[in-house]
């Protein structure tokens, strides 16, 4: 039992490092272009964001499940 | 506030004031065969398939007639002369989802606009439940109930059958109109045949199935894992002591921004799914 909870807390800290990680990637990137692109294009930028957002929810969704299984990990764990 | 301090007093350890309040005031039926409230979060999972999360469901439809009963008021005192704030703060939100509508949906659908209206407006109002100090909704339904023991959960999309029975929904609306507008036929064609031709058959559909099944669960799931993760984190702040006023606030103001675009998300896509299901290649 406490080896589960160990270890369960081992893969919440490594769901939400990875987690953290990829998502900071790729709004970096998303948000960089989406400044570089409204600076060139400004009457564009209303429509970009839409897009921006958009996108965002796609970037977003993966890794706030994945903070969301951490979270039952720490607090709810299912296999103890 | 000051209720989450004493709680967090009389329960044993974090872990358990976290615990209570992750359980849910689920009804259905007990292992002995009889009917009723479960008393613990084991209890509730014995119930199985046949269970209903009371306080999601009472407050989600609480919200839903408070949606309603604004809008009805307010469009029974709408006036074409000087309009009131009220009336102009209704129009923004109207002209905001009528600009989304028709900036990102092509086809002709009376359907689509109310929808997104109210998936907009409902999922917003579910959302700012979560805004309400943690302890506040549970204590109010133990005060009342007169059961200092009861499970209450206060944000409705925190609860993922409530995101899952959106999603379904819209899932199924995009059935429908995939079917009406480009017939069965039309409908199987884009699977099977999409993007490499009839030759490859399998490939296609091993291609064209998951991504087709996956809408409606990242639709469900990314609303659920934001506020699940974001109300376990008010939790956990509340479990700091007196600190916890000012980490409350950032946390809260943070939160504005997510609880406004994961409703704004929520009806962006579906009206961009619906605007898939109505357009042929």
């Amino acid at each position: 039992m406490e080896t589960v909870q160990a270890f369960s807390l081992i893969a919440a800290a490594i769901i939400f490092g990875i987690c953290g990680a990829g998502t900071a990637v790729a709004f970096g990137n998303l948000g960089g272009k989406l400044i570089e692109s409204s600076a060139r294009q400004p009457e564009l930028a209303p429509k970009l964001q839409t897009q921006f957002f958009l996108v965002a929810a796609f970037v977003d969704v993966i890794s706030i499940i994945g903070v969301g299984m951490a979270f039952l990990f720490i607090f709810s764990n299912p296999f103890v | 506030m000051a209720t989450s301090h004493e709680t967090v007093e009389t329960a044993q350890t974090a872990a358990d004031y976290v615990g209570h309040h992750l359980g849910f005031l689920t009804f259905g039926q007990h292992a002995d065969g009889s009917w009723g409230f479960a008393h613990s979060i084991d209890e509730a999972r014995e119930m199985g398939f046949w269970a209903i999360n009371v306080d999601s469901m009472l407050i989600s439809v609480l919200l839903g007639i408070i949606f309603v009963a604004v809008f009805r008021f307010g469009i029974k005192n709408a006036t074409s002369g000087k309009p009131s704030g009220f009336q102009n703060f209704l129009e923004i939100i109207v002209e905001f989802v009528q600009s989304n509508v028709k900036n990102s949906f092509y086809a002709k659908n009376e359907l689509i606009g109310p929808l997104a209206l109210t998936i907009f407006c409902w999922i917003f109002l579910m959302n700012t439940m979560d805004l309400v100090p943690v302890d506040w909704i549970p204590w109010l339904a133990q005060t009342v109930a007169g059961d200092s023991h009861l499970f209450f959960r206060a944000v409705p999309t925190a609860d993922l059958n409530i995101t899952l029975g959106f999603a379904i929904s819209v899932f199924f609306l995009i059935i429908f109109y995939s079917i009406k507008i480009k017939g069965l036929g039309g409908f199987l064609g884009e699977f099977a045949f999409h993007p490499f031709g009839k030759w490859a058959l399998p490939l296609n559909l091993i291609l064209e199935l998951p991504g087709f099944l996956a809408k409606p669960v990242s639709l469900a799931l990314r609303l659920y894992g934001n506020f699940f993760a974001g109300e376990l984190i008010f939790l956990v702040i509340a479990l700091v002591g007196y600190w916890q006023l000012p980490l409350h606030f950032g946390w809260s103001v943070f939160h504005i921004l997510v609880i406004t675009l994961q409703a704004y998300l929520f009806m962006m896509l579906t009206i961009v799914y619906l605007n898939q299901a109505h357009t042929t290649h």
